[in-house]
């Protein structure tokens, strides 16, 4: 559009820069360190170097804060990022998660093996993937994954154009599909999620650049503020607003795909379960709020400048995908059986309540943002702990299980996903003896979970009461803000249906309570009697189904496997619990401050 | 007359300084102290009460005392606020009083295995921080707060600590319909606010009245408030038909958690219509009355029938009470001063008399040599236990308001009240002490009449300290019996704050009993 020749370089304001630029500098570092530092410390320098990154960017951010406060946001790039006060407290939320998901991440346990696969291109089940197993390798190209996720996540909610959101919807997306597919155990549940969520997330990408056109369409230009201006002080195309509504729909589409909302969340389950789990703990804490910062702005900027019939018209669209997610999270969430798939369909069900937040968006009083950044943080928390605690609960073999490769093949075959690998290597012994496995995802296998580790449990039951929104914890003044958002906006039936699905939820928070304290474990009941009960056999059943047809090496896999056992952290993970416990705590009982900052952030630069 | 000293806050902190105490000290080596040190904590939260009561003017009982107002969270409009009028006073006293008992009571429970104990004595004292919280609570928010914040130390008191398998059940089923009326009241919370006056105070409980009483709501708004609210202390009351889970919840739950539950948690229901439907929604609650009054009338009698129906003798006694929380419903909705003071003092006397029952209950169930709870498997216990029969049979004859004993007296205020504003419903409601005898009475005669079946032969009687378990219990119901000047004193005048607040003159006919109430009996 421009003549090259009339191209004039925009002024950078480096400074504005420094946490997206460290972040992203230091993943590339990351990339160097896998090439040139030797095998034996690249761990170490990896797990400092990213560590180190997320926490100068938490500085720079810190620093920064005044700052960008009283200049009330500011351009840089030209317009393509804007660093205002809400796009830096979400880059402030993501970067604490994701300092939170990493430690979960870098954590290897007392088994001294991380969660991710020795060699992600072996072919499961090869012989060539056992001898990388037996020889202890690790990808630590782990770390400079997370890092360019997160700078991706940094840039979205700070852009001033649909197209640099685009780009860093991308590069937040593209790192997420790899470390999907990364899992150590049930190596292929985990390449079929992730081969699913690329081919969602590429559609959904699809959607979303659909929509950018047709609001380039109307406006010819992708500049938020152009568009903004178009729609309040004309410009656009006469006549043709109908064009900027539908382009935004179809942009918040490929939005509510990435925050798991229904009818765009069917992803969310399979990924959730299938990607290692420190990896589910980063994603479903960090990309949620990374997207609906994203989907804040996009409302905020331009969905506030439409007319007021188009307006109504996107409030109704977000109402149906308020009630639904809701209704889908809770509901579908009652009946699943396997911690991950749960946690998921909470997540579901919270990106509901979040969206219920979002439909006061006409309104200028800064509450739903308040409530959204409020709810993120305290979600985020609640999820990173939670799935922390899941990474620590294995599964137990007595003994080495030495499996023959026809029937390892065979189980590796099943589509249910069955614990292949894991089961050599020497240290891997757990506290109780015995090898470890993968975790104990069944929710049969965290039963009494209470009385042999009751502060893994306590902190567990902590952050299922904070997303249950029990007052006293976080999630219950996240809850509140955001269905009070709602209700002063008149959207009380939506805050009524928000609360309802709520007690729904509570049913299958509470299931896993009851489980985790009221019910005897079945390794006890398996202890108190020769025969196995077919409790404990049920519990094996779907995880390491005989469907090998291999009967003998099948069905002993069952029986051993039914023992759980809770693997020691390193400490990473111990401090990311407390971390996440300490905050979940302190703001459900002292919110004052956040919420302060949370209203201080509640300002938008076009 | 307010004091430079906090007691409210002392009576909310001492508890959970217990709790820590008792979870602390349950670690170490010394836990065999476990139990005394619960039980010291008790009996000092006991003195605290009494030393916060000599500094509460019981001449002025109507107007809130003791107050502390602080900044919660201003950004939401919430305070930390507290104080107590005559009939928060008397409720906190109640919770006070039961909770020494319930732990005396749990002294051999869980099978003296310490490290279980250990759990639930802590939780007994974190409950009572709450349940004392949640009657001094002037803030809405903050009532909401401890109203759901209660529920998560019972639920792990009767899913945790009960016997039987079907005590998850029952514990999930409690904590989802108490979720469920607290979560519609949280829409409700949030649009009162909102309509409220706002600002960083906007929770306090006497800001809201007064900015109603100025700029009354909207007609429809009001009464969706009033019903968002009343759903919510329905089920906790528990009102028919949002009663079902009390009879599953007490069956399961040990009896220590019943007594709390029943005794005093329960109260928060009828509490917060009386503190906060009314005073907040007075047109609304005129509006409701006449169902609700149904709804009562049908609770009294449904509850004494359905108790008469039981086997089982936890859920009888449940399904007494849900008849008595027909008769405190009521006599608030009835609109007398006479009968709303009633209710007041009928909270209390509930909460003894049913204490009481089922305490003796859990001791005559822990009597019995495979635990049974069914009234089948018990004769005759007269000759073998008499000292148990005996309390049992003061403590059922105060379930059926025997002149003498403090219900009697409460009982006669709610119906004396209540036929002067509307004949039928006292005259309908008078049927339920009838059928009240007959329950006690047969329950009285299946267990401790006939002959005593062999297993029960040689059965002990109460200990001493079973005795000193019941002994204040039958003391306070025969004391206030005779002379209930000190609680009646303590109800009258929040009464008629109430009737002030709701608007309503006391029918003509109302006898002006309470000034002759203390020569009475």
């Amino acid at each position: 559009m421009t003549p090259a020749a009339a191209f004039v370089a925009p002024v950078i304001e480096w400074a504005y820069l420094v946490p997206v630029l460290v972040i992203l500098g230091a993943g590339v570092v990351g990339v160097l360190v896998e090439a040139f530092v030797p095998d034996r410390a690249r761990r170490v320098v990896q797990v400092v170097l990213a560590l180190a990154a997320l926490a100068g960017a938490l500085t720079s951010i810190v620093l920064l804060w005044p700052d960008v406060l009283a200049q009330n946001g500011v351009r840089v790039l030209g317009g393509a990022l804007v660093v205002d006060p809400f796009g830096l407290a979400v880059q402030g939320i993501v970067v604490v998660l994701a300092l939170l998901a990493t430690l979960v991440i870098a954590d290897r346990t007392s088994t001294k093996q991380d969660a991710f696969a020795p060699t992600a291109a072996a072919v499961p089940g090869s012989a060539y993937e056992d001898l990388a197993r037996r020889r202890g390798l690790e990808q630590t190209e782990v770390f400079p994954l997370v890092l360019f996720a997160v700078g991706g996540m940094m840039i979205f909610p700070a852009t001033g154009d649909l197209l640099t959101m685009f780009v860093a919807l991308e590069v937040l997306s593209l790192p997420l599909y790899v470390l999907t597919a990364l899992a150590r155990r049930r190596r292929l549940l985990s390449q079929e999620a992730s081969f699913k969520y690329f081919l969602l997330g590429a559609f959904a990408s699809a959607i979303f650049i659909f929509g950018v056109a047709l609001v380039y369409g109307f406006a010819g230009s992708v500049r938020l503020a152009d568009v903004r201006g178009a729609l309040l002080e004309g410009g656009g195309l006469d006549g043709m607003t109908g064009l900027v509504l539908l382009g935004l729909v179809m942009v918040l589409t490929g939005l509510l795909f990435k925050v798991g909302a229904a009818p765009f969340h069917s992803w969310t389950p399979d990924v959730y379960q299938g990607a290692p789990t420190p990896v589910t703990g980063f994603m479903a804490a960090c990309t949620k709020a990374a997207a609906f910062g994203a989907l804040l702005r996009v409302l905020y900027v331009v969905g506030q400048a439409l007319p007021a019939d188009l307006q109504e018209k996107l409030v109704i669209a977000l109402w149906v995908v308020a009630i639904l997610t809701m209704i889908v999270g809770t509901v579908i969430g009652v009946i699943q059986t396997d911690m991950k798939r749960l946690l998921a369909y909470s997540s579901i069900a919270h990106a509901g309540f979040l969206v219920v937040a979002l439909v006061g968006f006409g309104e200028l009083s800064g509450f739903g943002v308040r409530a959204l950044l409020f709810y993120l943080l305290a979600y985020g928390l609640a999820t990173v702990g939670a799935f922390a605690v899941v990474t620590l609960v294995r599964e137990r073999a007595p003994q080495p299980v030495v499996v023959p490769a026809e029937a390892e093949l065979a189980t590796v075959g099943a589509v249910s996903g069955a614990g292949t690998g894991g089961s050599a290597g020497p240290s891997s012994t757990s506290p109780d003896g015995g090898v470890v496995l993968g975790e104990a995802t069944h929710l049969t296998e965290w039963a009494g979970l209470g009385k042999r580790s009751p502060w893994l449990a306590g902190a567990f039951a902590l952050f299922l009461l904070s997303m249950a929104g029990i007052p006293l914890t976080a999630g219950f003044i996240a809850k509140f803000t955001a269905f009070q958002s709602a209700v002063a906006v008149g959207a009380w039936p939506l805050a009524l249906i928000g609360v309802l699905a709520s007690a729904v939820a509570v049913f299958f928070y509470v299931r896993v309570i009851v489980l985790m304290f009221f019910t005897p474990s079945p390794r006890a009941a398996a202890e108190g009697t020769s025969e196995a009960p077919s409790d404990a056999a049920e519990v094996a059943g779907p995880d390491l189904g005989t469907t090998g047809g291999t009967a003998g090496p099948g069905s002993a896999v069952a029986a051993l496997a039914s023992r759980v056992t809770v693997v020691r952290s390193e400490g990473f993970t111990t401090i990311a619990i407390t971390i996440c416990v300490i905050g979940v705590i302190l703001l459900g009982v002292l919110p004052s401050s956040v919420l302060d900052l949370a209203f201080e952030a509640a300002k938008f630069r076009p | 007359m307010t004091t430079e000293i906090p007691w409210l806050t002392l009576l909310i902190v001492l508890p959970l300084v217990g709790a820590a105490a008792v979870w602390g000290l349950g670690a170490t080596s010394a836990r065999k102290h476990l139990r005394t040190v619960a039980v010291v904590f008790g009996l000092a939260e006991l003195v605290l009460l009494g030393l916060a009561i000599s500094a509460f003017d019981t001449s002025d009982a109507g107007t809130y005392q003791l107050t502390e107002t602080h900044a919660w969270i201003p950004q939401l409009g919430v305070s930390y606020a507290v104080g107590a009028d005559g009939v928060a006073l008397l409720l906190v006293g109640l919770a006070v009083l039961l909770v020494p008992l319930v732990i005396l009571a749990a002294w051999r429970e869980q099978d003296g295995d310490l490290a279980k104990l250990r759990h639930y004595l802590g939780l007994v004292l974190l409950l009572e921080a709450f349940m004392v919280a949640v009657f001094v609570a002037r803030d809405v928010f903050f009532f909401y707060v401890l109203f759901e914040a209660m529920l998560i130390p019972v639920y792990f008191m009767i899913g945790g600590f009960g016997g039987g398998a079907q005590r998850r059940y029952a514990a999930v089923k409690f904590l989802l319909f108490s979720l469920a009326g607290g979560l519609v009241m949280l829409v409700a919370v949030i649009a009162l606010y909102l309509n409220g006056p706002g600002g960083e105070q906007g929770f306090l409980t006497q800001n809201l009245v007064d900015h109603f009483a100025a700029n009354p709501l909207a007609v429809s708004t009001e009464r969706l408030l009033f019903l968002g609210f009343f759903l919510a202390f329905a089920i906790k009351a528990p009102l028919f038909p949002v009663h079902t889970w009390l009879p599953d919840a007490a069956e399961h739950a040990p009896a220590g958690t019943s007594t709390l539950l029943v005794g005093v948690l329960d109260k928060v229901g009828t509490f917060g219509m009386l503190t906060l439907c009314l005073p907040l929604f007075p047109n609304a609650s005129q509006w409701a009355a006449p169902v609700v009054v149904v709804l009562a009338v049908v609770s009294i009698l449904y509850g004494a029938l359905m108790a008469i129906g039981q086997s089982d003798i936890m859920r009888l006694i449940a399904y007494t009470s849900v008849s008595h929380f027909g008769f405190i419903v009521l006599g608030i909705f009835s609109f007398t001063s006479l009968s709303v003071s009633g209710a007041s003092f009928y909270m209390f006397n509930h909460g003894i008399s049913t204490g009481a029952l089922f305490l003796l209950a859990g001791f005559l169930v822990a009597r019995h040599p495979s635990r049974s709870q069914r009234l089948a498997d018990y004769g005759g216990l007269q000759r073998v236990t008499p000292v148990l029969a005996g309390t049992f049979l003061v403590a059922g004859l105060s379930a059926l308001s025997l002149p003498g004993l403090s219900t009697f007296v409460s009982e006669i205020m709610v119906l004396v009240g209540t036929f002067s504003r509307s004949h039928p419903a006292a005259l309908v409601a008078v049927l339920g002490v009838v059928l009240a005898a007959l329950y006690v009475l047969l329950t009285y005669q299946k267990v401790f009449t006939g002959k005593a079946p062999q297993n029960l032969v040689g059965t002990p009687d109460l200990g001493a300290r079973e005795k000193w378990v019941v002994a204040p219990l039958v003391v306070a119901l025969l004391v206030l019996g005779f002379y209930p000047a000190p609680a009646l004193d303590l109800v009258r005048e929040p009464a008629d704050a109430t009737m002030t607040a709701v608007g309503v003159e006391n029918p003509p006919t109302t006898p002006d009993l309470l000034s002759v109430e203390g020569s009475d009996s």
